[in-house]
């Protein structure tokens, strides 16, 4: 603890950090490449994040294409299809969404919205990309080995993962899969002590825990829970890859396969699941409460308008962080588990629903009376709250153990979680960078695009996947490449199915329109000035834009207020910046 | 998974406890100013590095609850038979205490500035962490040799598995030892090098404390205790 005395005006000197030779990199090599820059780490991560979830997006077209016109595309086998959807999982949750939102958003803005120069570790964290990349790297090959990638489902359950009926079971495929999901948690852990400690430790003077922005509180809780539950994947894989290479049995039983015995015996798949859920489940969160962070802050910006009951958003972050931990089973109610385990689980789960309700009706409030802007970040955070209020609704319905059994593994599940995983975190990463975009590259995105760009994905989503509910209701499975010759469904479900592709199709092509307004404007964007939201954070208040290495200058800023003065009756203008020593309304600046 | 579920419990309240230290009843839209008396940059006063690596050694606690999780859960099925112990652990555990007391000394010998003793402990304890790597080597090989193979009971699978993910983490600390020694024996004893001492010593007794915990999972001293809570747990 210092004391500080403030000068005459009321001002604080900035903390002194002792300059670091980092800061002035040499050579283009270690300014664009090997750099320790966390945004030039940031902009590495997004671009490779994006990279293999358009690989992941292009999978979800081939597998809509057999859903919606079974037995037209020869190339796609049902091992094809297999793989498909495993690989789209997991690219899509592990190495889009959380590379995405912690390696992208985390590095980009923890160390300029807490007012540091950089991560405290920059060399840990340029490393962690290079791994991340190794892992992107490895998973790719897998595309390309012997026998392809895993057709395991993203669950990667044994016994069937390692066996030689699924594709990829007994070739590389599994092998491929599991070295790469260890390689990118060794990357991550690398990554994640650097964005928790810098948070902890690289604050700027002025600016408590209480006053960082929601975004900075959301990307730090869910790396917290990344560092937790990612050992659990890990744990996973490890073993995994003991069975399938060192002939133990932690997981396959014993098994006869093609009238062979193998020689496993004993080993409990159960076990694996705990393991896996005790991982996959924060992993929700994970995505979620960056996502929850950003779209708060989007909001209270656009909307001209402090954030709504700032504690309880804080609280709230925590609090799911905390519980998330404690709902793993409900992923597998059909595992043949006690039922009081069930009820133990559906009651955590539910549980889990008032924090996060509370965010809800907190984000609704603060655009209660607001000056709402409908800029883009805008439409997408309201997208997100209508996608997300959605997808939430139908997991009420799939974490009671006597609605979820029937629902179990059908097209409603993945209706489900792709409005609440998919779709919502999508459509915030969508809005956090038509927001931040300025920012990082000095100009706007084009809002003609944009706007386009934002219809088509916000009604297609819904086009794709709000009928998915009914599918799955009359009871088409998941993961089956081929219904059409099954008696209990009825025509429509096939009709319904084709139009699907057809919307996914439409969407994915609005995501090509994204990438390119993303290179076009980078020349021919409009200038975007250094604070064009007119936003009170400390990223838009850096000297330069788009900010050099060392972000700051000379001096570090000073923080006299939180993140939300917006509207304040009597300020001058209608944002006072969190590093504004003035007068924060007309009754503190007293008579004139 | 009742061991993991106690451990995060114990991270739970590490994290509650410095939470409430953070003023989270303020209300920050009142405020104005740069607080009183506000932690500076530094924010805790203590070296980041450290807190780091407390951070770095929450998440291997992690990893070995969970590990230990997966064992007692895995221990519930029918063919589980127990592996006995190689009486050499008893030995690896003793030179591994030592290790841990040779780092404690260097930290107290470079606070005081002691260039020889500081060197001396780090010598020994680099000699007596590699002998406790050689041990362990032989208990799998007296393992091995006795039909306890890899491959063979899920019992002797966990034994390999536990305790060669606690040695690689050792050949980790090994490396950072190694570096903090070298500068140490250029003679230096700057902050940077006393930092670095006392983080090897952090490490070493973490480490220590993780292999007391697998001494006690693969002995099956904890068996009975496990059994009792997870009537409670899950
Ligand atoms: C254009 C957008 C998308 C489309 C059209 C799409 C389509 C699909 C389809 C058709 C399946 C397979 C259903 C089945 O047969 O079981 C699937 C599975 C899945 N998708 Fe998507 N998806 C999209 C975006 C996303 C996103 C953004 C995520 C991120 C969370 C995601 C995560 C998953 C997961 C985890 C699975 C389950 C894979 C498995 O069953 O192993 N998807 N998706
Ligand atoms: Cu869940």
């Amino acid at each position: 603890m210092v004391d500080i005395t403030p000068h005459a005006d009321n001002t604080v000197p900035a903390a002194e950090v002792a300059d670091v030779e980092l800061y002035h990199p040499k050579s283009w090599w270690t300014t664009y490449v090997f750099s320790q820059d966390a945004k030039v780490i940031a902009i590495q991560y997004s671009g490779t994040a994006i990279a293999i979830g358009m690989v992941a997006l292009v999978l979800s077209w081939l597998m809509r294409l057999q859903l919606g016109f079974p037995g037209t595309f020869d190339f796609i086998t049902p091992e094809a299809y297999y793989q498909f959807i495993t690989m789209h999982g997991m690219i899509m949750v592990i190495y889009l969404l959380t590379a995405l939102f912690l390696g992208g958003f985390g590095n980009y803005l923890i160390p300029l919205m807490v007012g540091a120069r950089d991560m405290v570790f920059p060399y840990a964290n340029m490393l962690s990309y290079w791994i991340y990349l190794l892992a992107v790297l490895v998973l790719v090959v897998s595309f390309f080995a012997p026998g392809g990638p895993t057709g395991a489902g993203w669950t990667l359950y044994p016994p069937q993962a390692i066996l030689s009926g699924t594709p990829g079971g007994q070739a590389w495929g599994i092998i491929l899969m599991l070295v790469s999901l260890i390689l990118f948690i060794i990357g991550f852990t690398m990554g994640g002590l650097n964005y928790v400690v810098t948070v902890l430790q690289g604050r700027a003077r002025g600016m408590t825990l209480m006053r960082m922005p929601l975004t900075v509180w959301g990307i730090f809780t869910a790396t917290v829970m990344a560092l937790l539950a990612f050992p659990a994947l890990f744990v996973a894989c490890v073993m995994m890859l003991f069975d399938r290479l060192l002939g133990t049995s932690f997981f396959m039983p014993a098994l006869v396969e093609l009238g062979q015995q193998l020689e496993y015996g004993g080993g409990s798949p159960i076990l694996f699941q705990h393991l896996f859920w005790f991982f996959g489940h924060p992993e929700v969160y994970i995505v979620a409460l960056p996502a929850f962070g950003i779209v708060s802050d989007l909001i209270s910006t656009h909307a001209r308008k402090n954030i709504f009951g700032y504690r309880m958003m804080v609280w709230a972050i925590v609090i799911i962080g905390a519980l998330s931990f404690v709902v793993w089973a409900h992923h597998m109610y059909v595992s043949g588990m006690h039922p009081w385990f069930g009820f133990f689980f559906a009651t955590t789960t539910l549980i889990i629903a008032v924090p996060t309700a509370l965010k809800v009706y907190n984000w609704v409030l603060t655009l209660w009376r607001g000056d709402i802007h409908l800029t883009l970040p805008m439409l997408f955070a309201l997208a997100f709250i209508v996608t997300f209020v959605n997808g939430g609704l139908t997991g009420l319905f799939l974490g009671n153990v006597v609605v979820d059994v029937p629902l179990s593994d059908t097209m409603f599940v993945v209706a489900h979680f792709h409005m609440v995983m998919g779709v919502a975190p999508i459509l915030v990463i969508f809005g956090a960078i038509y927001h931040w975009y300025p920012k990082i590259t000095g100009r706007m995105l084009n809002e003609a695009m944009g706007q386009f760009h934002f219809w088509v994905t916000f009604l297609g989503a819904y086009a794709i996947f709000f009928p998915m509910h009914y599918v799955g209701l009359v009871g088409v499975p998941r993961r089956y490449p081929d219904i059409s010759g099954t008696a209990f469904i009825p025509e429509s479900v096939h009709t319904l199915n084709a139009f699907i592709t057809i919307a996914a199709l439409v969407v994915g092509f609005a995501q090509l329109v994204f990438l390119f307004n993303l290179f076009w404007s980078l020349k021919f964007g409009r200038d975007a000035g250094g604070n064009p939201w007119r936003a009170t954070s400390l990223e838009w208040q850096t000297p330069t834009t788009p900010p050099p290495h060392g972000n700051w200058g000379d001096t570090l800023p000073v923080v006299y207020r939180w993140a939300y003065d917006y509207s304040v009756p009597g300020a001058p203008e209608d944002f006072i910046a969190q590093n504004d020593p003035g007068p924060r309304t007309a009754q503190a600046a007293g008579p004139a | 998974m009742s061991v993991i579920l106690v451990f995060l419990l114990v991270v739970l309240g590490v994290a509650g406890w410095w939470l409430s230290h953070q003023r989270l009843m303020s209300k920050p839209w009142l405020e104005q100013g740069v607080p009183a008396a506000f932690p500076d940059t530094d924010v805790t006063g203590m070296p980041t590095a450290k807190i780091a690596l407390g951070i770095f050694l929450a998440v291997v606690g992690a990893l070995f609850a969970l590990f230990a999780s997966a064992y007692f859960m895995r221990m519930d099925y029918a063919d589980w038979q127990a592996t006995p112990l190689p009486s050499v652990l008893w030995l690896n555990t003793a030179i591994l205490v030592m290790a841990s007391i040779a780092l404690q000394i260097a930290v107290a010998a470079s606070r005081q500035g002691h260039g020889t003793t500081v060197r001396l402990a780090l010598v020994t304890a680099a000699l007596t962490t590699v002998a406790f790597l050689a041990g362990q080597l032989m208990a799998w090989r007296d393992l091995t040799a006795d039909g306890y193979l890899l491959d063979g009971n899920p019992a002797s699978s966990f034994f390999y598995l536990i305790t060669g993910m606690h040695g690689l983490h050792i050949v980790a600390g090994i490396v950072g030892l190694a570096r903090v020694s070298a500068r140490s024996m250029r003679g230096s004893n700057d902050e940077n090098t006393r930092l670095g001492i006392e983080l090897c010593a952090m490490y070493w007794h973490f480490l220590l404390l993780i292999w007391l915990g697998v001494f006690v999972l693969l002995a099956g001293w904890a068996n009975d205790f496990i059994a009792v809570c997870r009537q409670f747990l899950i």
